[in-house]
């Protein structure tokens, strides 16, 4: 089944294609070799005895033996572990609702910040920004975000804001700009200090030392996603240039 | 007594005094009881279709892991240092590390040695009692004494 991975990667596919688990893999289990197990990330999906695929898109592959389908969307569906950017609709007794942009709200709850106990407790309002991860989510159960990780420490997650602009952006420029070697963010440094704030919910958040300042950045942000790699290029040199 | 010991109950064996005198046999026979009488109660699904399945894939639902995106908050020249902060601490690090270099020591090795020398003399005579630190010096005294010895001198005429 790796060698019929293999192959495609690189290409597209569409829902429905199938790669089929043969009966090759299971001898191995008998041998002493440690069976690879392989990692289906979003787009593929496990069906019976066969990997299904679930999203049009490129095939991707990074050893040793994770596949994933790499696709554009712009609607955001709440995956475990990942950071997003939420705003604060409501507070209701020890939680508060949060909107991500997905399918419902999710739920924080209020000792889920560093150092909040039952008497201390955070100073969140409705309106807020909160940068979180999730704990919970999946199709069958109500989000949940927590503002710490395992041991406790915050770990730039909690409220942040005050003085900066909040984008929608499309989930494909997200992921590039949060990739490892990534130019828009190499573009991005030649310009000016700034700070972002990014979101895997396809939500950015800009600010920078003046306003006007800050509407470039999140101009630029923006038409990110329909420009060519060449033409924003163009697009930054010109802003250089003008001396901003 | 020899037919009594097999009429005891169980609870009975089980209990802490009765297990010094058992076996390891039959302390082993009362483990497996009770194990067997804790699986009987537990619920399984016989369907060894699902078992066999379960080891197949593991299905990771976020991009994260997939392509080694790095942590959400950026901060570029400086504009916010905790961010450039964190942003070091978060990301995966780097595979060039800088050499560890020796830690620059105040005092060196050979200082503190000296040091420890004189200074555990000096402590032990702070503690010790008056009449052995009369000892202590007299024997200081008796050196520089000892170098002088007296001879006779014979008288002039």
């Amino acid at each position: 089944m790796f060698s019929s991975l293999k192959e495609k990667i690189g290409e597209v596919l569409l829902p429905g294609d199938e790669f089929v688990f043969e009966s090759e893999d299971t001898i191995f289990l008998t041998d002493n070799v440690k069976p690879e197990r392989p990692v289906c990330g979003p787009g593929l999906r496990q069906s019976g005895n066969r990997l299904v695929v679930s999203k049009s898109g490129v095939l991707r592959h990074k050893p040793p033996h994770t596949f994933w389908m790499d696709s554009q969307q712009w609607r955001y569906v709440p995956a475990k572990a990942e950071t997003v950017i939420g705003i604060v609709t409501s507070k209701s007794g020890d939680i508060f609702k949060v909107d991500v942009g997905g399918s419902e709200q999710a739920s924080l709850s209020y000792l889920a910040f560093e150092g909040a106990t039952k008497r201390n407790r955070p100073n969140v309002q409705v309106g807020d920004l909160v940068f979180a991860q999730f704990t919970v989510a999946n199709k069958d159960m109500e989000p949940e975000l927590v503002c710490i990780d395992g041991s406790g420490r915050a770990n730039g997650m909690g409220v942040f804001g005050g003085g900066g602009l909040l984008l929608k952006v499309s989930l494909g420029l997200v992921r590039r700009l949060l990739a490892p070697q990534s130019d828009i963010r190499s573009d991005l440094e030649q310009l000016f200090p700034c700070e972002l704030v990014v979101g895997m919910n396809g939500r950015i958040w800009v600010r920078a030392s003046t306003i006007q300042q800050t509407l470039i950045i999140s101009n630029l942000l923006q038409s990110c996603d329909t420009l060519t790699a060449p033409q924003r290029r163009e697009q930054f040199r010109k802003l250089q240039k003008g001396g901003l | 007594m020899a037919e009594d010991s097999f009429k005891l109950s169980k609870n009975l064996l089980r209990m802490k005094f009765m297990q010094r005198g058992l076996d390891a046999e039959t302390k082993k026979q009362l483990d497996e009881d009770e194990k067997r009488i804790i699986s009987d109660e537990h619920w399984h699904l016989d369907l060894p279709e699902l078992k066999s399945k379960e080891n197949r894939i593991v299905e990771e639902k976020s991009f994260g892991p997939c392509e080694e995106l790095l942590f959400g908050r950026l901060s570029f020249r400086g504009f916010n240092p905790e961010v450039e902060k964190l942003m070091a601490l978060m990301n995966p690090k780097d595979e060039v590390e800088e050499d560890v270099s020796q830690m620059q020591t105040d005092v060196t090795d050979e200082e503190m040695a000296l040091r420890y020398e004189s200074l555990v003399g000096t402590m032990k005579k702070k503690f010790a009692k008056k009449r052995e630190r009369r000892g202590m010096d007299e024997d200081d005294q008796n050196l520089l004494e000892s170098n002088t010895k007296r001879v006779f001198l014979k008288p002039r005429d």
